[in-house]
């Protein structure tokens, strides 16, 4: 071994991908908005403020906005592949080839799926938990406010390795679960299946972790009077959700581990010899992949309760059947996993069993969407922005359930399995469901937390071209998968499949235009912000506790801890004409801003980039670094701190004062 | 909406612009899978077509500038209501259940042919036509073991005929699939799968690998011709006759991973080409899977197995060397005189075991010996310190 070699292990130049323009432009395009955003942050000094109201808060409701932020990024990134696999097969017939060579479209197809669901839809569902829960039981942050921020950074970790891929070695072919053998040291011997690895482990950690510490604020953290039964319905999902995370994630890491095992000391989990068996970790990985989809959908599912009942101007229908519903899914999800794979062979009971759970899914599901259909029914609809995500959710997701029951019945499973039928029913149900539920939480929810609401013309933009654009560009994916066309081809023989690719690259190009209106949604907002502002912290009538407190909310979220006594507490307290109280503030116990959490994410990421290029002695010094750092952390007893009563009464005046010149 | 309209009617109004094969296919099984597909989107468009006029119509009609709508903010409860939405999914799910329960068992892949067509069941004992399917890196290869024949990247059954295949991959996984014929099952290595299927037309059907394999699954692809009976036979003969031989050493050329392959022939196939595949032992010198697994059975050689290896020395595409850990291994073949015979040929160095005392494995069931009588072969260095 050389000592360049012992330095950077298998990192050489050749890792640089340089003869690749695409990718060259891209860096490119990176380096100068890099550099344009950190210059203006130098120009304008805000490197400190950055630092001390962002990097290190602690804050629910800040890490809540960064998750975001870090979703809206990334899908920018899992976009643009999407848009250049969409090319690709657009261009790909008759023996033409496209441009993408399977080296380059491979890792895209992966790169997109790793990218959607891990760092896109996953930080998005976790940020609208985190900034949205606390407030709506009345807490004054999560149980365990360093974890939260540390979790945070862990996920950017992750996301930056990910990344990273893209200039330095290069990212997994395999796919977006990586299956072996072909995600084994054999057939993938590069770097690739190392980031994803890593890069999963890295943001895992963070995951499950934020599942633990949003778990616990929900069970311990509830406003005085808030019993299970009265907890806002987005709770309830929350909750299920964490439990899924908590149950499923370390089967993820576990597995993962599994894998790192058989790529870094050759032992043979997963390989074909040495009675090594990959089927095992189709099984495990499934058993947390099913439940993960659980995992991105069901605080959705509270996001359109919310959205459905405060512009009903009705209390959720069903809000007991809704919470039954829900607890049944939790349960559900982990009895269905095999469904994935019902064509490897199970026998016929077997095959029969799961999809007969899978469909059973669909029974508290359909409740659901009745019970949002009667919360409507008498309702006094306002059609504002977050009412007609809710709208165009129902009509699709409906669709993209029924497919999904019709893929859980083995026979016809056999013939659409890995089809772009399939590819079209998942994402039916995650742009349907999933994305759907995001931007109409965003739109609901982005008053509360800047004190403005959002562009309207833009938004509609925006939501015209993602939901005309999810039409076109699935619809013929649902037609082609019925014409038997299977999934991550890179070039096909049959020309008559043609026109629907192209329908498929229009749609594609609708859903930019409705990304692109949504970035515009934000610019025009904040320059309208004046205009758009609301200052009585309640722009929508709401009905839940988040709309009892100032947009955005001080840092304590509320000056007294607020008492319930019915389901829709807000609204409760808005009948009983509830009076602000403007005296007897008490000082208030916070938790202080801490950088361990950045530092900790930090170390570990460099840990899994030394770990991915084999540079042992970087990998060790940087674990070491950062068990000592964690151990180095819990001696620091300066965590908390009083904001004094005179601080909170004068915030409170300030509130009153602006409310009483509303009237 | 009127995209939804499309969504909904688009295999049904498409069916004569597009080759929807999965709907209009041309093997029984397959049809009846089409079958199974249609009638559960039938019973569940019964359930989803109201729900989504009702959120159309419920949203325009109690929209907020609708003042002569009913709005009744305190209607958030129905016992009744709640009984209706929960019992009618579960009905929908009931025939579901039923049709999925029945379905799935009579069209199990595993499952012999009880009949050709709808209307040609199988009354006598029958014998269908075998294939063994390998899915190689990147192309298939097609046994036929009645006739001695293979092919690579092209598959002939005759009409109205029964076909069984016998499903494994050299590698990595991938699904075998021609979607005219019958659903997909997977290819995976060391294990074997199978799958029945009939063709009822005469005519040519594409067959592809349908789960992402790596980088030549794109052309992964094979064409399927299903002829009259004498064809076939016609079709045998010139394989036969065009084919070159396919032993271990021709496989083991094959078995490189190249892509885009075009069609080969082989006639005279080694007879025991199949199970060396299917048990990772084409090159003689590898223990066979199901060899592995019977020692094993019988408690295994305990610490002497751990040295009954040999470093893999040339590139393999599912085995490479690790950072960490001893070099990637096979296990060796236990060799009889006649093995060796038969693989090396009479000039082959047999050496008698070093040592034949009875083997003691932690494993090893009392009164249970596995004693060494097998010879071992010179040629692997590890082998001797037996």
């Amino acid at each position: 071994m050389t000592l360049t070699e012992f330095i950077f292990g298998r990192l050489t130049w050749a890792a640089i991908p340089i003869h690749e323009p695409i990718l060259i432009g891209t860096f490119a395009a990176v380096a100068v908005m890099g550099v344009v955003l950190l210059g203006s942050m130098t120009y304008f000094r805000m490197w400190g403020p950055f630092w001390k109201n962002w990097v290190v808060s602690i804050d629910h409701k800040k890490i809540g906005i960064m998750y975001m932020v870090l979703g809206i990024v990334m899908l920018l990134r899992g976009f643009a592949d999407a848009l250049m696999m969409r090319l690709q097969q657009t261009m790909a017939f008759d023996g033409g080839e496209g441009y993408l060579n399977a080296h380059h479209y491979d890792q895209i197809f992966t790169a997109h799926g790793v990218i959607m669901i891990f760092f896109v839809a996953m930080p998005f569902v976790t940020g609208l938990m985190n900034f949205i829960m606390p407030l709506q039981i009345g807490a004054r942050d999560v149980a365990f406010p360093f974890l939260n921020n540390f979790s945070f950074w862990m996920t950017v970790g992750g996301a930056v390795l990910t990344m990273l891929s893209l200039f330095i070695g290069e990212f997994a072919q395999t796919g977006w679960l990586a299956f072996p053998p072909l995600s084994g040291i054999g057939a993938s011997p590069s770097t690739g299946v190392d980031y994803y690895i890593w890069g999963l482990q890295v943001a895992g950690v963070g995951t499950t972790l934020s599942g633990i510490n949003l778990l616990v604020t929900i069970v311990k953290m509830r406003a005085p009077g808030m019993t299970m039964t009265k907890m806002p319905i987005f709770c309830w999902t929350a909750l299920c959700t964490n439990i899924l995370i908590v149950a499923s994630f370390p089967i993820l890491t576990a597995v993962l581990v599994l894998l790192t095992l058989d790529r870094y000391v050759g032992t043979n989990f997963f390989t074909a010899d040495l009675g090594g068996n990959p089927m095992m970790y189709v099984n495990l990985i499934w058993i947390w992949g099913h439940p993960e989809v659980y995992i991105l959908i069901l605080p959705l599912f509270g996001v359109f309760s919310e959205v459905v009942s405060t512009f009903s101007g009705k209390r959720l229908f069903g809000y007991t059947s809704m919470i039954y519903a829900t607890v049944v899914i939790t349960i559900l999800s982990y009895l269905v996993w095999l469904h994935h794979f019902f064509t490897m062979g199970s026998g016929a009971s077997v095959n029969s069993f799961f999809g007969i759970t899978t469909m059973i899914i669909s029974i508290p599901t359909g409740a659901k969407i009745f019970n949002w259909l009667f919360t409507m029914y008498k309702g006094r609809i306002r059609f504002e922005l977050p009412m007609y995500w809710v709208i165009a959710f129902m009509i699709t997701f409906t669709v993209g359930g029924m497919t999904g029951v019709l893929l859980a019945v083995p026979p016809a499973d056999f013939v659409l399995h890995n089809s772009l039928f399939l590819v079209a029913h998942f994402h039916n149900v995650i742009i349907g469901g999933v994305v759907f539920g995001v931007f109409a939480g965003i739109n609901y929810w982005f008053p509360k937390a800047f004190g403005f609401k959002l562009n309207e013309f833009w938004g509609k933009v925006s939501f015209w071209g993602w939901v005309l654009g999810y039409w076109f560009t699935f619809t013929p994916l649902y037609v082609m998968g019925l014409m038997g066309v299977t999934r991550r081809m890179r070039a096909f023989d049959d020309p008559s499949l043609a026109p629907w690719m192209y329908c498929a690259m229009f749609g594609v190009t609708l859903v930019a235009i409705g990304i692109a209106a949504f970035l515009i949604q934000i610019g025009v907002s904040i320059l309208q912000r004046d205009k758009l502002r609301d200052l009585t912290g309640d722009p929508w009538n709401g009905r839940t506790l988040e709309w009892a407190t100032s947009s955005p909310p001080p840092s304590y979220n509320f000056a007294f801890t607020p008492v319930v006594y019915d389901i829709d507490t807000w609204h409760d307290m808005k009948q009983k004409k509830y009076e602000r109280p403007a005296e007897g503030y008490k000082p208030i116990h916070m938790p202080r801003s801490t950088e361990a959490g950045v530092i900790l994410a930090g170390l570990a990421t460099i840990c899994g980039f030394a770990l991915i290029w084999y540079m042992w002695w970087l990998a060790a010094l940087s674990f070491v670094a950062l068990i000592a750092y964690a151990i180095f952390h819990t001696y620091n007893r300066d965590r908390d701190f009083y904001i004094t009563a005179e601080e909170v009464a004068e915030t409170e005046a300030a509130r009153t004062k602006l409310l009483a010149s509303q009237v | 909406m009127k995209s939804l309209r499309l969504a909904a009617l688009a295999p049904l109004a498409f069916i004569a612009a597009c080759k929807p094969v999965v709907l209009a296919p041309a093997g029984d099984i397959a049809a009846q899978q089409r079958d199974v597909l249609v009638i559960s989107t039938l019973l569940m468009l019964l359930i989803i077509i109201p729900v989504i006029a009702l959120v159309i119509f419920f949203a325009w009609k109690y929209r907020e500038s609708n003042k002569d709508a009913e709005y009744d903010p305190e209607f958030h409860h129905s016992t009744r209501l709640e009984l209706v939405i929960w019992a009618a999914p579960l009905m929908i799910i009931i025939a579901l259940g039923a049709l999925t329960w029945v379905g799935t068992h009579l069209l199990d892949p595993y499952r012999p042919l009880d009949r050709i067509a709808a209307d040609k069941p199988i009354t006598e004992d029958y014998a269908p036509l075998q294939v063994q399917v390998v899915a190689m890196d990147w192309k298939w290869m097609f046994i036929y073991p009645e006739y001695g024949v293979a092919t690579v990247n092209e598959l002939a059954v005759p009409v109205d005929r029964p076909v069984e295949f016998t499903i494994t991959a050299t590698s990595v996984m991938n699904a075998f699939y021609i979607p005219a014929m019958a659903g997909m099952i997977y290819a995976m290595p060391a294990m074997e799968t199978k799958l029945h299927g009939v063709l009822n037309n005469e005519g040519t059907y594409e067959g592809f690998s349908s789960h992402y394999s790596g980088h030549g699954f794109s052309h992964m692809r094979f064409s399927t011709y299903a002829m009259q009976p004498a064809d076939f036979d016609g079709w045998v003969e010139k394989v036969r006759t065009e084919g070159s031989a396919l032993d271990r050493t021709r496989y083991a050329e094959l078995e490189k991973p190249s892509e885009a392959v075009p069609v080969m022939y082989f006639g005279n196939v080694a007879p025991d080409l199949w199970h060396a595949i299917l048990n990772r032992c084409v090159d003689a010198n590898r223990m066979c899977v199901d060899e592995m697994m019977a020692v094993d059975e019988v408690g295994g050689f305990g610490m002497a197995g751990t040295l009954n290896v040999t470093e893999l020395t040339q590139k393999v595409f599912t085995r490479g060397p690790t950072p960490f850990g001893s070099q990637p291994v096979v296990v060796d073949a236990f060799c009889t005189v006649l093995d060796s015979q038969r693989v090396y040929g009479e000039e082959q160095v047999i050496v008698a075991a070093r040592d034949t005392s009875p083997l003691r494995g932690h494993g090893l069931k009392p009164g249970m010996s596995l004693t060494p009588t097998f010879t071992l072969l010179s040629a692997p260095q590890r082998a001797q310190a037996l």
